[in-house]
Formats: structure tokens, C-alpha cells, sequence
């Protein structure tokens, strides 16, 4: 589904990544380690072209994403992305968070087939009958998509068990409760792919629970997600892949369990022997 | 003391049966109506050179608007607001054949100063919003445009009204130099009655109490709208 090949990112001078290739396939889980500044961030955020990498490609349903003449906000609703800081918007509601993404895309593809089909209309009053271009079928309504997107927020946040927390602000939700709306908003655009960047560490640890169960949800009914993560344990019981970063380049990559059991890069031996 | 009673007998006579009051009215609506009109030009003007200060300039076009941005607020917070108006209601506007009133003038200049003033603090404004939440808009597949208009600048907006309310007190204020251009404020009325009875002191001072009541009053105002913002940070 994404082909990294030979990607490269410099802030200035400092090269931060060296040439990565890896291969994403529909239903990985791929958990991300490694030391702090290794990079692991920039790579997660050069996937859906949050940093602009300065080499190297991204294929994207064969898509090269990191081409400046492709509309990258199409490609960014199908990955989903969750932060560290959860990045809720302050000045929306609970509710209105997982709705705004989703309402607003719709209704740009229904203005959108309103103008192509007012532009056919009116080519068609200078075509011979047989010749009139057909219309863009359009099924919905401003409204409609409003009620669709509403419904499918609440059995959302019905999911999480927060329904009642539809119309709050996000500055009363506590770390967790923060942290799983943002899954579940990146969740109302339906992507293919969901990125986290370390989506626990900022989590008081009684908390840390709650998110990575719902992470471990959505592994089992199959999305994909590449996760940056600290938590080992997390990244042995649900990855089916497991890849260390160090200094920008990728060092070793493999199952869980020969990751994890027979690691054999020395670096990543240490990095083993520090946070296990 | 009896001199200074007889002085202000002398005021009420003239601001009451010799209609001074109207001419009062009519300075304190065109302050009003300046400093309102010129609040509202300013935050459009202010807050579109505050986005376009803060895009990323890679590009070649944003790197030219701003420089014209710049250019900009430079010029208008680099000269007196009696300059300006001097100039664009003998200099500027003549130049383009309009011929424009004095009040039309001033609230023009009004807005395009506070438009520079404004664009300042919405900047800060901007750029006190968390990158996150930037980030988030652009993560879910919102643009840049609707990622800021929808996510950063109402957080932003938020975030300067206290100054903004300051913006507009200094507005209130500075309008007292409109009669330069011939619009009748508050100072032009108050002259005027003071010419007809040779007598300054009361109806200065009155004037003075007039601006000191404004300013009480939109402050409150302010006051009143920041509890009420600190309130909905809060609300459940
Ligand atoms: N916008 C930026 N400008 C300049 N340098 C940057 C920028 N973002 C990251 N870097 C540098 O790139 C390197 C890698 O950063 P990155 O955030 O990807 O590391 P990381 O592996 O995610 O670390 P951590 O575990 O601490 O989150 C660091 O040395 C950092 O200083
Ligand atoms: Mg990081």
C-alpha cells in the first residue's frame, strides 16, 4: 500500500534521514523504536508529507505523494494521523472534532459536482441533442451529509464510551479521554492508514491502558498502522513487524519475536538491554 | 469660585437653548462611527497581512506579498495618524480624482491604521496558537486556508481580545484629530461653543469628562466579554 524508497530528509545541513526503504502492506502493524533524535518522527510525519522529504519517493496506491504537483490533502484524509500532544482543536466541541474533517470534505466534492455538472449544463445548451454530456450523479445533500457525519460521530464516541462527552470541550476531557477522541477523529475519515507518533507518551501511566486498548481494537479488525512507540510490550503482543531506527537509517527489521528475541544488531542490543 | 459658576450657567445656556448639544451629538456620533467603522476595516485588514505574514515562504508569491505587507505596516505605523489623513485628504485622494468628505477620509485612514497596528497583534495572535493544531487540520486533509480560518485564527482571535479592546480605546482617542480634515468630532463641537461665548475652560472640561465616560465604558465592556470567554474555557 506505501512504498518508502530511498527517502531522505535534511533540516539544513543535518541530514536526519539517510535513505529509507520499507514496504507498508494493507494490515501491518508496524511498531517504529529507537534511541531519542534518531528520527523516527520525521519519518512517521514525511508519510503523509507533514515535513517535505528532500529525497527519495513515497508511493501511495502508486501515487508518488512527495511530488509537489499532487493535491497532497486528498492523499491525507485515506492517513490518518494521531500526535504525541493530541492536537484536539481547542475551539471545537468534543463532537465536533470528529465531524469537522468529514463534513467539510463531503460537502467540497458536492460543491464541486454541483459546479462540473452546472459547467455540462450549460455546454450542453450548445450541443445537438445526441451529443449532451450526461450529468454528475448527485445523491446527497448538504444536510444529509451533516446528519451522516453526526450519527457516525456519536456511534464513535459511543465505541469509546464517551457519548456523553459529545458537546464538552476538549479542555475538560483528562490525557486519555483526549487521546482516544483523536483516534476516533482520525477514524471518521475512514483512512486506510493511521500514523501515531508516540500517542502514549504524554499519558499519565493509569491511562496509558485505555488508549492502547483501543489501538489494539483496531489492530484486530485489521487496519493498518504504523506506530511510533516507547511501550515494548505493546509492540511484541500486537506488531507483526517491528522496525529500529538509529541515526536515521533503519538497522534492523523483522517479526516481534525474532526482533525482540534473537535481536542481532549490536545497537539494537543495547537499546534492548536499556528499556527492557 | 462665582466667576467659575457664572462660566458654566454661560455653557448650559449655549449647549442647551442655543443647541450646542446637537453639534455635541453629531461630534460624539462621528467618533463613534470613526473609531467602530475603523475597528471593523482593521481587523479585515489586519487579519488578512497577519496570515500572510505567517505563511511558510518558500514560495516566490508569498515572499512578495509580504514584502508588500511589510511595506505596508511599516508606512503606517512609521508616520503620525495626522500625516496620514493630511495626505490622503489633500494629497492621495485628489491625486485620483475622488473628492470625499472628511468623515469618509478619516474613518478610510482609521481602518488602513489600525489595519497595521491589528496586524501586529493578530500575528502574535497566530502564532501563540499551538503548531498542533495546524497540524492536526492539515493531517485530517483540511488546507492550509481552511485549516486557518476555521482552527487558528478563531483561537487567535480569542486569544487577543483583551488587546483588541485596547486597539479600540486608542481608536476613541486618536479620532480627536479628524477636525484636521474637517470632520466635526467631539473637539470640533466643543470649540465651536467655546468660540461663541469667548469661554474655553467648562466646555473643555466637559469634553475631557465625555472621553474619560467613553473610555470607562468600553473597558467595562471589555471587562465583561473577557469574563464571560473565561467562563466558556470552562463550560462542560
Ligand atoms: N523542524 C526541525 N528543524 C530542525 N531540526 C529538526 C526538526 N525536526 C526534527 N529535527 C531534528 O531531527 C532529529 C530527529 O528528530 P525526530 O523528532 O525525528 O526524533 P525522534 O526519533 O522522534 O525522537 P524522540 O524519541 O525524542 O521523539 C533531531 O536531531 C531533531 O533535532
Ligand atoms: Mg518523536
Amino acid at each position: 500500500m506505501i512504498d518508502v524508497i530511498n527517502l531522505q530528509k535534511s533540516f539544513g545541513d543535518v541530514q536526519v534521514l539517510k535513505g529509507i526503504d520499507v514496504q507498508i502492506d494493507k494490515g501491518d502493524i508496524m511498531c517504529i523504536i529507537g534511541p531519542s533524535g534518531s528520527g523516527k518522527s520525521t519519518f512517521l510525519r514525511c508519510l503523509n508529507c507533514m515535513e517535505d522529504p528532500t529525497g527519495g519517493q513515497i508511493i501511495f496506491h502508486g501515487v508518488d505523494i512527495t511530488d509537489f504537483k499532487v493535491n497532497i490533502n486528498i492523499h491525507r484524509r485515506k492517513m490518518g494521523m494521531v500526535f504525541q500532544h493530541f492536537n484536539l482543536f481547542n475551539n471545537k466541541t468534543v463532537i465536533q472534532n470528529i465531524m469537522l474533517a468529514p463534513v467539510f470534505v463531503q460537502c467540497q466534492d458536492l460543491k464541486n459536482a454541483k459546479r462540473t455538472n452546472a459547467r455540462i449544463t450549460f455546454l450542453n445548451l450548445f450541443k445537438k441533442a445526441d451529443k449532451k454530456q450526461s450529468l454528475v450523479p448527485i445523491t446527497t445533500s448538504k444536510a444529509q451529509i451533516k446528519k451522516e457525519a453526526h450519527q457516525n460521530a456519536l456511534s464513535l464516541l459511543k465505541r469509546i464510551g464517551l457519548e456523553d462527552k459529545a458537546d464538552v470541550y476538549p479542555s475538560t476531557l483528562s490525557g486519555g479521554q483526549k487521546q482516544r477522541v483523536a483516534i476516533i477523529r482520525a477514524l471518521a475519515m475512514n483512512p486506510e492508514v493511521i500514523l501515531f507518533d508516540e500517542p502514549t507518551s504524554a499519558l499519565d501511566p493509569e491511562m496509558v491502558g485505555e488508549v492502547l486498548d483501543l489501538m489494539k481494537a483496531l489492530a484486530k479488525e485489521g487496519m493498518t498502522m504504523i506506530i511510533v512507540t516507547h511501550e515494548m510490550g505493546f509492540a511484541r503482543e500486537v506488531a507483526n513487524r517491528v522496525l529500529f531506527i538509529d541515526e536515521g537509517q533503519i538497522l534492523e527489521s523483522g517479526s516481534p519475536a525474532e526482533f525482540f528475541g534473537n535481536p542481532k544488531n549490536p545497537r539494537l542490543k543495547e537499546f534492548l538491554s536499556k528499556v527492557l | 469660585m462665582g466667576n467659575f459658576s457664572l462660566k458654566v450657567e454661560n455653557f448650559i445656556n449655549i449647549f442647551i437653548h442655543q443647541n450646542g448639544y446637537t453639534r455635541v451629538l453629531e461630534g460624539l456620533r462621528n467618533t463613534l462611527i470613526i473609531a467602530v467603522v475603523g475597528l471593523i476595516i482593521g481587523i479585515l485588514i489586519g487579519t488578512v497581512i497577519a496570515t500572510v505574514r505567517v505563511i511558510p515562504k518558500y514560495k516566490l508569491l508569498p515572499r512578495i506579498l509580504n514584502g508588500i505587507c511589510g511595506f505596508y505596516v511599516s508606512m503606517f505605523r512609521g508616520t503620525p495618524i495626522v500625516v496620514q489623513l493630511l495626505v490622503f485628504y489633500y494629497v492621495l485622494l485628489p491625486l485620483m480624482g475622488m473628492r470625499v468628505s472628511g468623515l469618509q477620509v478619516s474613518v478610510l485612514v482609521f481602518g488602513l491604521n489600525s489595519g497595521a497596528y491589528i496586524s501586529e497583534i493578530m500575528r502574535s495572535g497566530i502564532l501563540s496558537v499551538d503548531t498542533g493544531q495546524m497540524e492536526a487540520g492539515r493531517a485530517v486533509g483540511l488546507g492550509y486556508w481552511t485549516t486557518m480560518l476555521r482552527i487558528v485564527i478563531p483561537q487567535a482571535v480569542k486569544n487577543i481580545l483583551p488587546t483588541l479592546g485596547n486597539e479600540f480605546i486608542t481608536l476613541v482617542k486618536e479620532t480627536s484629530v479628524v477636525s484636521f480634515v474637517g470632520t466635526a468630532d467631539l473637539y470640533l463641537a466643543f470649540n465651536l461653543i467655546g468660540s461663541n461665548s469667548y469661554e474655553f475652560m467648562v466646555p473643555y472640561l466637559v469634553m475631557a469628562i465625555i472621553y474619560i465616560l467613553l473610555v470607562l465604558i468600553i473597558s467595562l465592556g471589555i471587562k465583561i466579554m473577557e469574563r464571560s470567554l473565561r467562563k466558556s474555557d470552562r463550560r462542560n
